[in-house]
């Protein structure tokens, strides 16, 4: 268990790929701060041996027939990109 | 029955009406329209709705179907085919639903007719409505007053009229909370009973589709419609689905009802405490025994809730990159500069702070301290329920631990809006069902009415149950039949 909240909220909204003015980075530093703190409670429990309950109700290994569907037209797919051109999504360029 | 009278009924009135040809689907639409037009903009709970599509549905209407040419209202985060679904988010403003979703399949299996979107807390992220980055929405009991949320949109169409049913979700008490403080009945399914296919994900190992009504009799007929399982959401369990609104007026003889002891807490508002009490003294009078039980990690709800809600948002909201849909930021730098400004421009404030805690719970170095841990004491939350449930049919507990709270009371401090949710999120961690219904007014200090919401937890898959209780509490008192006054309000300050 981690010591006293360490949270750097201006390092995890780099790893968000989410972009945060000054202001908003001192604001949610300090609120954040406080529901970690809050949250510290977990630390009083015992959770020796309890497993981890990824939903509230599991269930394993669902299976159905692999038969083929109706699916998107590239047009349906496309309709609602920023942009396009030639039935495909435009992206930035990612390499030089 | 005058025209102006439709919007009033509820769904079990309108649709005898429409089977002996009373009333035309296509004069229940104009009246419901004509309504909406006159009250909302004073409310503010929908962000569309297309008539023009909605009156051609109308007029090939199948009434024999058990929901047949009734409307219904849609909160913004369920894809209707055709109509915007902005999640109340900068980031999807002009986005067009290319599917629909499972629910609004089986609605419109049912004869309903999917018209307008209502509005909610950015991705349902919200007790209040106020994080809609569209507008406000205003509860109709006391125009100062938020309607609750996320789901708020829908509840207050509904509450004033201006629905007869809706779909809301439900996270950590999105649906049971706004009905709460609007009045009205809001049903949160089980983990799995209804399909979350094209509901756009927040939580997804806790949100859940549920409906608002002005009647217990009208959720189970919206839940007859949608609950059941779908080959396009695996979660969704395999279960029979039973008629739930045929099984209703059995009464409470010989049912077992568990008083939480952790839940009658101090901070509940004195007008709550007094409705719960005398609520349980009704249903006891009614023949049910009621029973005390211990629910021993209550406390820890709320912080292992906003721990794996906001991990499970952060991983979620990773597709709104501004590639296949939504806003896309201008001239960027690089491809960082990309993401990140597309992200800082399109989200609001809320939205963002549980990215930044979620990404943080799931980081190197705290993953283990905090999602780990907060996923173990799920665990003990769920066989807190277990045990519970092992004594008794079904919990008895307020929805809220307040009524209604002032518009901006509650916006600059976050956590003390989580803890709006102190009653409903456990629900959502142990995978259960719950609604919740109108059972007593509390005063604002200008003397309004400030509904009270009575909240029933059943096992896993058991709504039958807790609608039989409910139903048997609404028909046995006089809460769910009062509305709000519009005529003496007007908007004032902000």
């Amino acid at each position: 268990m981690a010591g006293e909240p360490d949270l750097d909220v201006a390092y995890v909204a780099k790893l968000a790929r989410l972009n945060l003015s000054a202001e908003e980075t001192r604001l949610f530093q300090k609120q954040l701060g406080e529901v970690l703190k809050y949250a510290e409670k977990l630390k009083e429990i015992d959770v020796t041996g309890v497993e981890a309950a990824a939903h509230g109700v599991p269930i394993f290994n669902v299976f159905r027939e692999d038969e083929p569907r109706d699916c998107f037209t590239a047009q349906q797919a496309l309709s609602n990109a920023p942009r396009q051109a030639n039935n495909l999504f435009i992206v930035p360029k990612v390499v030089e | 029955m005058t025209r102006s009278e439709l919007p009033a009924l509820s769904i079990a009135e309108l649709r005898p009406l429409l089977c002996r040809r009373e009333v035309s689907p296509r004069e229940i639409l104009e009246a419901l329209e004509e309504r909406i037009n006159a009250v909302d903009g004073k409310i503010g709970a929908y962000l569309s709705r297309d008539f023009d599509a909605a009156a051609v549905e109308a007029e090939k209407a199948d009434i024999n179907l058990p929901l047949g040419g009734i409307p219904v209202a849609i909160k913004d985060i369920i894809n209707v085919a055709g109509q915007p679904c902005t999640c109340a988010s900068k980031i999807l403003r002009g986005y067009r639903a290319p599917y629909n979703a499972t629910a609004i399949e089986r609605l419109r299996a049912a004869g309903a007719i999917p018209f307008g979107k209502t509005n909610l807390d950015e991705f349902a992220m919200g007790s209040s409505t106020e994080n809609s980055s569209a507008q406000l929405t205003r509860n109709p009991w006391d125009l100062s007053r938020v309607p609750g949320g996320s789901s708020g949109g829908s509840a207050a169409a509904v509450a004033v009229d201006a629905a007869f049913g809706a779909l809301g979700t439900d996270t950590g008490g999105s649906i049971r909370q706004p009905a709460a403080l609007s009045g009205i009945v809001g049903v949160k399914p089980s983990y799995g009973r209804v399909s979350r296919y094209g509901l756009t994900a927040f939580a997804s190992s806790l949100d859940q589709v549920g409906s608002l009504t002005k009647t217990v009799r009208d959720s189970a007929l919206i839940m007859n419609a949608i609950a059941g399982p779908d080959p396009c959401d695996t979660t969704c369990l395999n279960a029979p689905v039973p008629d739930y609104a045929a099984e209703l007026g059995r009464g409470l003889k010989d049912m077992r009802l568990g008083l939480p002891k952790e839940y009658m807490i101090e901070g509940i508002d004195s007008a709550v405490r007094q409705a719960v009490d005398a609520a349980v003294k009704h249903l006891s009078s009614l023949g049910a025994e009621i029973v005390d039980v211990s629910l021993p990690h209550t406390d820890y709800a709320i912080s292992v809730y906003y721990i794996l809600a906001t991990a499970e948002a952060s991983a979620n909201l990773a597709r709104f990159d501004g590639v296949r849909y939504g806003y896309r930021a201008e001239n960027p730098t690089d491809l960082l500069d990309f993401y990140g400004r597309t992200r800082e421009e399109g989200f609001g404030a809320e939205v963002k702070r549980r990215i930044i805690l979620g990404t943080y719970v799931l980081s190197s170095g705290y993953y283990d301290a905090y999602y780990l841990r907060a996923q173990k004491v799920r665990e003990l939350i769920r066989r807190d329920f277990e045990q519970a449930f092992a004594k008794v049919d079904a919990l008895v507990s307020p929805t809220s631990p307040t009524p209604a709270f002032k518009i901006g009371e509650k916006t600059s401090d976050p956590l003390q809006m989580y803890l709006a949710d102190i009653f409903t999120n456990a629900g959502n961690l142990a995978g259960i069902c719950g609604i919740s219904l109108p059972c007593g007014f509390a005063r604002s200090e200008s003397g309004r009415p400030l509904p009270i919401g009575l909240q029933f937890l059943g096992k896993a898959l058991d709504e039958a149950r807790i609608f039989e209780i409910a139903y048997a509490y609404e028909q046995s008192t006089e809460w769910h039949k009062a509305r709000p006054s519009l005529n003496d309000q007007s908007i004032v300050g902000k």
